[in-house]
């Protein structure tokens, strides 16, 4: 039987071979191409940052005590949502922020790993007690979005909702004036 | 063979029930969460059975898989009985024992953290023992598989070792440096807590070692496939194997390019910085180049197979392939499994593009494609193909096995891929329940029902697949030939030197982890960042 198997050449089986490795390790290099560019280029980076916090003392000091959470106009006018995710709930449970409007996210966990993603966007975050999660996004269109945690934090995990609604800025404006800050409705 | 049938036909037995009841507990969850049932009264229950589910699939299930098939590899390409057999069997009891232990805690409702572990949630230190033992166990499988390689190597100096050897003994070392990452985490970081000695943890730091083990531990499920694609396939079907060479590169790149990668589990996690994973992302790319490689040489193996019955034309070989075999079939579904699941792999690790589905429906519906699917329908040929060496007596039912396969494939296809789209409109995963009465959950309910669905007819198939082990159990005695391999297209082609060591990878192995990992994790030790354990042990 080998005999009749040998009609395929040796350097024919061989060039086949070296030719897909060639062309599968260039697809491969491709792909990373295009995620490095789009990471220098656009700065696209996940979040990082590696910014250490003591869960026991959120409430106490810092900046995630409760009358500094949810949507804030920092000094500089640019905004920052803070939030903290607990077992089982999100505090703020609703987040209020302007459409078209760049805003950086700062959240951390009181208590054991939690996480986030915002329906229809590509916000998307862990919270992991003893550390701070940062990133930047924008909302393009008005309107609501569910936040569900993402990430098993105990038997209540399912019943672990939060939203966040993106308004006009003109809205937005008015509701950060208004006593207490932004909030739903 | 044999002076191991007993011993593989006990891991087999134990994996094959292992797996039936957890795949029955899976349609369980799935049904309990779907329209059809109400919310679930105690959530627990849902995290409990996940938990199981989990622990068995991930953890003893494959495990005894590999090891079984090991030892029967040993057996039947060294071609001398196995060395160490009452050390297999201790590791054996081990694992039971262990298995026993973890699931029991998990039973008991004091394990319910899922079998990723989740500190500071801190279990009964019971789950932690079992995993534990069943990981000694399979050490003992690793340390057997390397001492009869070296006693074969002794007896015939100079010969290349048999393919099916050798990737067995590249999946046993790629097994053992993989445990490493949660051996780690579970003996350093989270027992000393369960057991009452220190009341915090570091969470960050637990997630980057258990992330060394999480993917890489995927290879390992996939070790004992591809064997069966090199040296199994080719050889049922009465083909050739293309290229000896390409296969045991493709072992060996396996065992450098697995561990590096895993921190692409934690892109959304604050605790690395975005340098490590974007170095991550690029060895998670390399990586699906041994897969490629063996795409390619599996289906040319294949294709030489149809052209020696005849098979003739561009594409028109494909008919002349028999399709009425199951070790034809199921590789075949096994790959369209394979590509559909490696497409979105690739976009898992893609940085950018992970954010739209980290965590979401998508992840679940991903692995479950790959390991579930594409893996486990080849473990269904491996007992096929080994199961009349085991017993003596032959498997005559293909018509019961095709559809076997079939049930399995078009189970799997029906939960997967609506998975996958829920997962991209924002579905979360880990969900006991869901308000379907949500206007904006409403969309996502049918791709649940298409869970249970496809999950039946994948419970049917594993009920199936059982019966069909035990009919071969009560079939008459038989003769059979000597167990083979595929034979090479050159079957005597050299074998180049580092192709038949492992020295070079092993080193490659430790030092690109040692690279990819010494820094994320030497920085997490330096910062203080324990927080308080949460038990949920009763």
């Amino acid at each position: 039987m080998t005999d009749q198997v040998t009609s395929v050449p040796d350097d024919a089986a061989a060039r086949a071979e070296k030719r897909w490795a060639i062309v599968a390790s260039a697809c491969i290099a491709f792909i990373l191409a295009v995620v490095g560019y789009t990471g220098v280029h656009w700065a696209t980076m996940p979040p990082s940052g590696i910014e250490p916090v003591d869960p026991t003392r959120l409430h106490v000091a810092g900046e995630f005590i409760e009358s500094n959470l949810g949507t804030q106009m920092e000094p500089d006018g640019t905004l920052v949502v803070r939030l903290i995710a607990q077992q089982y709930s999100f505090v703020p449970q609703c987040i209020v922020v302007p459409e078209s409007t760049p805003v950086t996210f700062r959240g951390t966990s009181a208590d054991v790993v939690h996480g986030f993603l915002i329906t229809g966007t590509n916000s998307n975050a862990m919270l992991v007690p003893g550390y701070i999660t940062t990133f930047k996004t924008q909302f393009s269109t008005i309107g609501d979005h569910l936040m569900p945690c993402h990430e098993f934090c105990g038997n209540g995990h399912a019943a672990m909702w939060a939203r966040v609604s993106v308004v006009s800025k003109e809205e937005f404006l008015r509701r950060l004036r208004a006593k207490g800050g932004p909030g739903c409705v | 063979m044999y002076s191991a049938r007993r011993l593989v036909l006990a891991h087999f037995w134990a994996a094959f029930i292992v797996f039936f009841v957890a795949i029955v507990f899976g349609e369980w969850q799935m049904f309990v969460r779907s329209p059809w049932h109400a919310w679930i009264d105690i959530p627990e229950h849902y995290y409990r059975s996940v938990t199981g589910h989990g622990t068995a699939l991930a953890y003893v299930f494959p495990t005894l898989i590999a090891m079984g098939f090991g030892y029967s590899i040993s057996e039947t390409s060294l071609k001398r009985p196995l060395l160490g057999l009452k050390w297999a069997w201790i590791a054996f009891w081990l694992l039971m024992i262990g298995a026993a232990m973890a699931v029991g805690a998990v039973a008991t409702g004091s394990a319910s953290v899922l079998y990723t572990f989740y500190p500071p949630l801190i279990a009964s230190p019971f789950y932690y023992l079992g995993v534990v033992l069943v990981v000694v166990g399979s050490w003992i499988w690793v340390a057997l598989m390397a001492l009869n390689l070296h006693a074969w190597r002794k007896e015939h100096p100079g010969h290349a070792v048999p393919l099916a050897m050798y990737a067995n003994v590249a999946g046993a070392f790629l097994w053992a440096w993989t445990a490493v990452g949660a051996a780690l985490e579970i003996l350093v970081q989270i027992l000393p807590v369960a057991l009452g000695l220190r009341h915090t943890i570091d969470a960050g730091l637990a997630r980057v070692l258990f992330s060394w083990t999480l993917h890489a531990i995927v290879y390992f499920w996939l070790m004992p496939a591809y064997i069966a694609f090199y040296t199994i396939v080719p050889r049922a079907i009465g083909g050739r194997l293309y290229s000896d060479t390409m296969a045991r590169l493709s072992f060996a790149l396996f065992l450098v390019f697995a561990m590096p990668i895993g921190i692409h589990h934690l892109f959304a996690d604050p605790q690395v910085g975005s340098g490590f994973k974007f170095i991550h992302t690029v060895f998670t790319g390399m990586v699906a180049v041994p897969t490629l490689l063996t795409v390619f040489t599996i289906c040319a193996s294949v294709e030489i197979a149809a052209r020696l019955r005849g098979g003739r034309g561009l594409v028109g070989w494909l008919k002349a392939l028999p399709w009425e075999n199951p070790a034809m079939l199921a590789p075949a579904l096994s790959f369209v499994m394979l590509g559909l699941g490696g497409a979105g792999g690739l976009i898992n690790m893609s940085y950018q593009l992970d954010s739209t589905i980290h965590n979401t429906q998508w992840i679940t519906g991903h692995f479950h494609l790959i390991f579930a699917g594409a893996i486990v329908i080849m473990y269904f040929v491996i007992a096929y193909d080994l199961w009349p060496h085991l017993t003596g007596r032959a498997l005559i039912s293909h018509g019961a096995m095709r559809l076997q396969l079939w049930l399995w494939f078009i189970g799997m296809i029906i939960m997967t891929l609506p998975w996958h789209l829920a997962g991209l409109i924002g579905m979360p995963r880990r969900m006991a329940y869901f308000d379907y009465s949500n206007a904006a959950i409403a969309p996502e309910a049918w791709t649940v029902m298409a869970g249970v669905v496809g999950g039946a007819l994948v419970v049917l198939s594993g009920a199936l697949f059982l019966l069909i082990l035990l009919r071969g159990q009560r079939a008459p005695v038989g003769s059979l030939p000597e167990y083979r391999y595929s034979v090479a297209l050159h079957p005597d082609a050299p074998v180049p030197k580092i192709l038949n060591t492992f020295a070079v990878w092993v080193a490659l192995m430790i030092a690109l982890t040692v690279v990819n990992y010494g820094m994320p994790i030497g920085e997490l030790l330096t910062l203080k960042t324990a927080v308080p354990a949460i038990s949920v042990a009763r």
